[in-house]
C-alpha cells in the first residue's frame, strides 16, 4: 500500500502534464462547441427552411456517429485535406464538431425557455432589441443554461480520453507510460480516476452552486 | 479526402468486407443489449438502495454511482483490462467489454431512476399508506411503476448512447463494429474509407434505434402521465 | 343501540415544532354517525384525521377504535385498512386505471383475488356513479369524477369508518355537488363518517353533529341545528356567520 502511495506521489508532475492535456482539450472543444453551437442554434431559430436543414442534418450525423470513429475520421481524413495535423488538433476539431450539435440544442432549449410574452413585455415597456436582451432575454436564459451546460462540460472532460486512440499525450495516455514503466497498474488508475473525478465533479459542484446562487423562485426549467 | 465520397472504392470495400462488418455489428447488437439489460436492473436496485437504503447502503450506492459518472468509460474498461491481471484476474477483452458497459450503465441508469423516484408524489406515498400498505409494497407497486414509466425516455436515450459508446471496444481489442473496421482498414490501408463505411453504418443504426424506439414510446403512453426529460 | 362508540378520541396533542397544533382534543363517534369537524384553517382539523390513521404521530392522547388503541398499536397497517381515508387533492395512483386503483387495495393489501376483487370495485364505482369510467386514467377525469374514484377505493376496503378531509375544496364550484351527493348517500346508508369541511349546508343537513374546533381546542360541539340557532359561544356564531356569508348554504 506504501509503496503504491509513494509511486502516486513520484508519479505526481507527469501525471499532472497529462492533466494539463486533458485541461487544454476540455477548453478548446469547448470554445469550439459553444461558437459554432450558438451559430447552428441561431440558424436553427431564426434562419430560413434551407440553413434549418443543413443544420439538422449537421445535427443528425454529428450525434449519431460514435465520438471515437468521428475521431478517426478526422484523424485520417486531415492530411487528404493537405493540412499538417497534429493528432491535438485533431481531437480538438473532432470532439468539437460532436459538442457544437450538443450545444446546439442546449442553446435552443434555452431560446426556448424564455417565453415571447417576455420579449413583447419588454418592447412594451418601450425597450429596444438590444436591452430586452441584456435585460430579460440574458437573464432568464443563462439560468436555463447552466444544469445542461454543467452535463455537457462533464461529457467533454471524459471524452479527451479518447485523443488516446490517436496518440495525444493526455491524462490516460501518461497515466499508460508511467505503468509501462513502473507497472502497478491499479495504484495509477486510481489516482487518475481520482483526478478525473475531482475535474469533472469538483466542476460541476461548482457550477450547481452558482445554479442555486441564480435561482428565481417559481422559475422552473 | 472528399474524392473518396464520391469514389467506388468504397461500394467496393463494402461489399466485399460485408460479411466481416456484419460480424462486428453482430456483436455490437450483443454487447448492447445484454448491457442494457443487466445495467438497467442493476440501475434501478441501486437507486432503491440509494433513495430508500439503509445510510451505509445509501452512501455505497451514491459512492458508486458519482464514481463512475465522474471518470471516462475508456478509463474504466482499461482499469477493468490491464489493472486486474496482476493480483492474478485476466479478463479477455470480451468480457471487460460486457462487465465495463453493464457497470458503466448501471451508474446513469440508477441516476435517471433516482431522479424519476424523487418526482413521484408525497400524496401517492400517503394514498398508499391509507390503504394499509406497507413500505416495501408501497414501492413496488405504486412507486417503481411511476418512476420506470417516468424515465423511459431517459432510459431509451441511455441505449442510444450506448449504441455508439459500444465502439469503445477497439481499444481492447473486443471484436465490435469498429474493431473490424479497422483489422479491415489495416490490410488494405485505406483507413479513411473503410471508417467512413463503419461511420455510416453506425448513422443508419442510430436513426433507426431512434425512430423505433419512438414509435415504442408512443405505443406505451399513459395518457395525462407525462414523462422525464430527455436527457 | 350501542352504549360502546366505534370511535373514541381522548386528550388528543399534537406540536409541530413550537406550534401547538392540537392542544387535548377529546369526542367519540358512535356507529353509523356522521360527524363534522369546522374551524378557520389552520387549526388542526385535518391533523385529527391523519392522526387516526397515524400518518402523523400524535404526541400525546389515546385514539380508540371499537376495541384497538390505534397510537400504540404495532400493526398500523392492519388499521388503516379498517379506516377509509379521502384526501383533498384524491391521491389516485397516476399510472393505474380507474378500476385497478379501486382494485388495488384489495389485492395487494387485502389479498383478495383478482376475480372476487374486481366484482367489489365494480360494486362501488357502480355506487358512486362511475361505472363507465373503468379503464380511463386518472389525468382523463374531471376533479369531481377524481374524488369520487377516490371515494369508492376507499369504500372498497368495507372500512368501519370513513374520513373525509376537506374532500371538495380543491374543486371547482361545479362540481362540489356530485360529490356531496354521494356523502350524503353514505351517511344515509349508515356508514360511520367523520368529516372536515367547509360545506355548510352539508353540514347542517347531514351531520348528527358538529364539532367546532380553534386554536387547537374545541370551542363548542352539537347537533347541527342547535349550533347554527342557538350557539352558545360568540366565537361559534361569528364563525358561523362568517362562513354562511363565504359559502353560503348552497349544496347538500
Amino acid at each position: 500500500m506504501l509503496a503504491s502511495l509513494e509511486l502516486i506521489q513520484k508519479s505526481l508532475p507527469a501525471l499532472m502534464e497529462g492533466t494539463f492535456v486533458t485541461i487544454r482539450l476540455t477548453l478548446l472543444i469547448l470554445a469550439m462547441g459553444l461558437v459554432l453551437g450558438l451559430v447552428f442554434a441561431f440558424g436553427q431559430t431564426y434562419g430560413n427552411r434551407l440553413v434549418r436543414l443543413l443544420v439538422g442534418i449537421y445535427d443528425r450525423v454529428f450525434r449519431s456517429i460514435p465520438e471515437l470513429v468521428l475521431l478517426l475520421l478526422v484523424y485520417y481524413g486531415m492530411p487528404a485535406l493537405g493540412i499538417r495535423f497534429r493528432p491535438f488538433d485533431a481531437a480538438v476539431v473532432a470532439l468539437g464538431l460532436r459538442a457544437a450539435a450538443y450545444m446546439a440544442q442546449i442553446f435552443r432549449g434555452t431560446f426556448m425557455s424564455v417565453g415571447s410574452d417576455q420579449l413583447t413585455a419588454a418592447y412594451s415597456l418601450g425597450m429596444g432589441e438590444f436591452k430586452a436582451f441584456i435585460h430579460v432575454i440574458f437573464p432568464q436564459a443563462i439560468r436555463a443554461f447552466i444544469p445542461p451546460f454543467a452535463n455537457e462540460y462533464a461529457i467533454i472532460l471524459k471524452d479527451t480520453s479518447l485523443a488516446y486512440a490517436v496518440g495525444v499525450v493526455e491524462l490516460l495516455r501518461q497515466g499508460q507510460y508511467i505503468i509501462a514503466v513502473e507497472y502497478n497498474p491499479l495504484a495509477i488508475f486510481l489516482a487518475i480516476a481520482g483526478i478525473y473525478f475531482i475535474l469533472t465533479f469538483g466542476v460541476t459542484r461548482l457550477l450547481k452552486r452558482l445554479e442555486k446562487k441564480l435561482k428565481i423562485p417559481g422559475m422552473g426549467v | 479526402m472528399f474524392s473518396s465520397l464520391t469514389d467506388f472504392m468504397i461500394v467496393d470495400i463494402f461489399v466485399s468486407h460485408f460479411g466481416q462488418l456484419m460480424e462486428g455489428l453482430k456483436f455490437t447488437f450483443q454487447l448492447t443489449i445484454v448491457s442494457m439489460i443487466c445495467g438497467t436492473t442493476l440501475g434501478v436496485l441501486l437507486a432503491l438502495g440509494r433513495t430508500f437504503g439503509k445510510k451505509p447502503v445509501s452512501w455505497l450506492c451514491t459512492a458508486y454511482i458519482e464514481l463512475i459518472r465522474g471518470t471516462p468509460m475508456l478509463a474504466q474498461l482499461f482499469i477493468l483490462y490491464f489493472a486486474l491481471p496482476p493480483y492474478g484476474i485476466k479478463l479477455s477483452a470480451v468480457t471487460v467489454a460486457y462487465l465495463g458497459f453493464t457497470l458503466n450503465v448501471a451508474a446513469y441508469q440508477a441516476e435517471y431512476t433516482r431522479g424519476s423516484i424523487e418526482a413521484v408524489g408525497e400524496d401517492q406515498f400517503k394514498a398508499a399508506a391509507s390503504l394499509g400498505m406497507g413500505h416495501w409494497q408501497t414501492v413496488f407497486y405504486v412507486v417503481l411503476p411511476q418512476a420506470v414509466r417516468w424515465s423511459i425516455p431517459a432510459w431509451t436515450n441511455e441505449f442510444i448512447y450506448l449504441l455508439k459508446f459500444t465502439s469503445l471496444a477497439y481499444m481492447i481489442g473486443a471484436p465490435d463494429l469498429l474493431t473490424q473496421g479497422k483489422l479491415i482498414a489495416s490490410r488494405n490501408y485505406q483507413f479513411f474509407r473503410v471508417y467512413l463505411i463503419v461511420g455510416i453504418i453506425y448513422l443508419v443504426i442510430v436513426l433507426a434505434a431512434t425512430w423505433i424506439i419512438g414509435k415504442i414510446e408512443k405505443k406505451i403512453e399513459i395518457p395525462g402521465f407525462g414523462h422525464q426529460k430527455r436527457p | 343501540m350501542p352504549d360502546k362508540p366505534l370511535l373514541e378520541i381522548k386528550n388528543l396533542k399534537k406540536s409541530f415544532g413550537d406550534n401547538l397544533v392540537l392542544d387535548g382534543i377529546s369526542f367519540s363517534l358512535n356507529g353509523g354517525e356522521t360527524k363534522v369537524i369546522i374551524g378557520p384553517s389552520g387549526t388542526g382539523k385535518s391533523t385529527i384525521l391523519k392522526s387516526i390513521n397515524r400518518l402523523v404521530e400524535p404526541d400525546d392522547g389515546e385514539i380508540w377504535l371499537e376495541d384497538t388503541e390505534i397510537i400504540s398499536c404495532r400493526h398500523i397497517n392492519a388499521i388503516r385498512q379498517q379506516i377509509g381515508y379521502v384526501f383533498q387533492d384524491f391521491g389516485l395512483f397516476h399510472h393505474l386505471t380507474v378500476l385497478k386503483n379501486v382494485m388495488i387495495g384489495l389485492t395487494r393489501v387485502k389479498k383478495i383475488p383478482k376475480e372476487e376483487a374486481m366484482k367489489k370495485a365494480r360494486y362501488q364505482l357502480d355506487r358512486v356513479g362511475l361505472s363507465g369510467t373503468e379503464h380511463q386514467y386518472p389525468a382523463q377525469l374531471s376533479g369531481g369524477q377524481k374524488q369520487r374514484v377516490a371515494i369508492a377505493r376507499a369504500l372498497a376496503m368495507e372500512p368501519k369508518l370513513m374520513l373525509f378531509d376537506e374532500p371538495t375544496s380543491a374543486l371547482d364550484p361545479e362540481l362540489i355537488g356530485e360529490v356531496l351527493t354521494v356523502m350524503k348517500e353514505l351517511a344515509d346508508s349508515k356508514m360511520t363518517m367523520l368529516v372536515v369541511t367547509h360545506e355548510m349546508g352539508f353540514a347542517r343537513s347531514v351531520s348528527d353533529e358538529i364539532i367546532f374546533i380553534e386554536k387547537g381546542s374545541i370551542v363548542e360541539q352539537g347537533p347541527p341545528e342547535k349550533m347554527f340557532r342557538h350557539p352558545v359561544h360568540d366565537r361559534t356564531k361569528e364563525f358561523l356567520f362568517k362562513l354562511e356569508d363565504l359559502y353560503g348554504e348552497g349544496s347538500g
